[in-house]
């Protein structure tokens, strides 16, 4: 076992244990909590695959912005105003068979799929690639979603003026 | 570097690396928080006339030792109507947060825990864990004051977030690196070559920065002082409104994660603006160890430029705390939002401008 083994593994597990008891949870806050831990858990895993900069940004937007807020508006409505809300279980078989057609589409293209085994080179430094790869070649995709953003900003502040 | 030093004596890679990583905590971040909770007290005291602790040991030098020892032996109250999971963890993540970030900074040219490339946008994520895990706290206490204080506490960091980030964008755009360590090495030699007197630029360029280089670290500095809680913006636990906000509830050890994670948290920002705009680990003339042919000693006087300018500004913060009063929570964002954040976008502008000079 490498060093890298062990870290893989035990981003792995917190990752899914995490994702496990944020939908098994029944208090939503705790859910809310334990969601913090999948995302970082999945960081860990970026920073494994060498996408430095996917990481970071994952732990900025995902856990600093994301789900700060989401618990922001879960921790107001529960319990202060003492309204217990509980996460419940509601049409169980049309869930069971959309997942279970998600798992086996899924798993049937593990299973299929012929991997590329290669040894990766030792992970360089990925933003200036990006950065370059975005002001060229995506410049236009990297505008517009710059212009969605915008207008998703304006409507949110329009929206709280009312 | 320490970890390949230690790598090449002990044969292992998982040991060396634990030993690494448990430095700063040890030769650090606790012999600091010893050392300011006492300055505090001390600094405190004598900008109001008084003596500060005076008894245990000579003018209370052994003060904070007996008070650590107090909060070892106290018992571990944990009130019967809060969210045990959330409340015993809370702490934990929140020293967890701020003793990340020391992960990424360097004390000097060869101790420095990872050189990672993105060392500067690192330091600001791993911030985000500090703000859920005082979510975390104020939610599982149970108390109103908590929770008041952990709201107050999590908008303000996340506003006061952008502040920062737009200035260390602006020096990311004249630099053209995030590595916390080649933004050191770029400031080398003399203290004219700090970002804050321009930086490695010359002529005409230098002189243009020097106004937003100063506007920018002061704007940097109160962002900062803002993210880590302190008077003027210690809104969140705010004593005469909220008790002591969301750490109300806590005590004995768990109390005292709260507070090392806080001086933690004090130095680590300093550490930033020192980095960012007065050279880092570097010397502002030259160094000894260099000049008398001692190549050994250079690191051991980075390592006491940094700390020097890092304990500078933490004392620059206790000053700021014992001589202004509280900001009220409306004021607070509207500094934000209103002065702060335009300012800073004003120097991003100007500095992209004269950058192309």
């Amino acid at each position: 076992m490498e060093i890298y083994d062990i870290i893989f593994y035990l981003f792995a597990a917190i990752t899914l244990l995490s994702a496990f008891f944020v939908v098994t949870s029944r208090n939503i806050v705790h859910a809310a909590f334990y969601l913090l831990f999948t995302f970082f858990g999945v960081t860990g895993i970026y920073v494994l695959l060498g996408a430095d900069f996917v990481a970071i940004v994952q732990l900025i937007v995902y856990v600093g912005g994301i789900l700060i807020l989401l618990i922001f508006g879960v921790m107001i409505t529960n319990k202060i105003t003492q309204v217990d809300i509980k996460t419940g279980t509601v049409h169980t078989l049309p869930a069971a068979i959309g997942v279970g057609l998600f798992t086996g589409i899924v798993g049937a293209v593990i299973l299929n799929t012929e991997w590329r085994i290669v040894d990766s080179p030792m992970p360089v430094a990925t933003l200036s690639t990006l950065g370059e790869m975005l002001l060229t070649e995506y410049v236009l995709i990297f505008e517009l979603l710059g212009i969605l953003l915008l207008v998703a900003l304006i409507g949110a502040a329009s929206m709280a003026r009312k | 570097m320490i970890y390949e030093w230690l790598y090449n004596i002990t044969g292992s890679s998982i040991l060396s690396m634990f030993v690494v990583s448990l430095l700063p905590l040890f030769v650090f971040i606790l012999p600091f928080a010893l050392l300011a909770v006492l300055a505090e007290r001390k600094v405190s005291a004598h900008m109001q006339d008084r003596l500060g602790p005076m008894r245990v040991g000579y003018h209370g030098i052994l003060q904070t030792v007996a008070d650590i020892i107090k909060l070892l032996q106290k018992e571990d109250l944990v009130p019967a109507a809060t969210d045990k999971k959330l409340f015993n963890f809370a702490p934990l993540l929140v020293f967890a947060g701020s003793y990340a970030v020391f992960a990424a900074i360097p004390f000097s040219s060869i101790f420095i825990g990872s050189q990672i490339q993105l060392g500067i946008i690192y330091i600001v994520a791993v911030t985000g864990l500090v703000v859920a895990g005082i979510l975390m706290a104020g939610w599982a206490s149970n108390n109103k004051y908590s929770l008041l204080g952990a709201m107050r506490s999590a908008a303000q960091i996340i506003s006061y977030e952008i502040p920062t980030l737009l200035i260390i964008l602006t020096i990311i755009m004249i630099t053209g690196t995030l590595s916390l360590y080649t933004l050191s090495e770029l400031q080398t030699s003399y203290f004219w070559n700090w970002m804050i007197l321009g930086g490695p630029a010359t002529g005409l360029q230098k002189i243009l920065y020097i106004p937003l280089m100063i506007i920018g670290c002061l704007v940097i500095y109160i962002s900062t002082l803002a993210e880590v809680n302190r008077t003027p913006f210690d809104i969140p636990e705010a004593e005469s409104e909220l008790v002591s906000g969301y750490h109300t509830e806590y005590s004995g050890m768990k109390f005292a994660m709260f507070f090392l994670a806080e001086y933690a948290n004090m130095f680590a920002v300093s550490a930033i603006v020192a980095i960012i705009f007065f050279g880092g680990y570097q010397s502002p003339f030259g160094y000894l160890g260099n000049a008398i042919g001692l190549h050994w000693l250079v690191p051991i006087e980075q390592f006491f430029w940094f700390t020097a300018k890092g304990l500078f500004f933490v004392f620059v913060q206790m000053w700021l705390r014992w001589t202004l009063p509280r900001f009220r929570v409306d004021q607070l964002m509207a500094f934000c939002w209103k002065y702060l954040i335009p300012i800073s976008f004003v120097i991003l502008l100007l500095a992209g401008l004269i950058s192309l000079i």
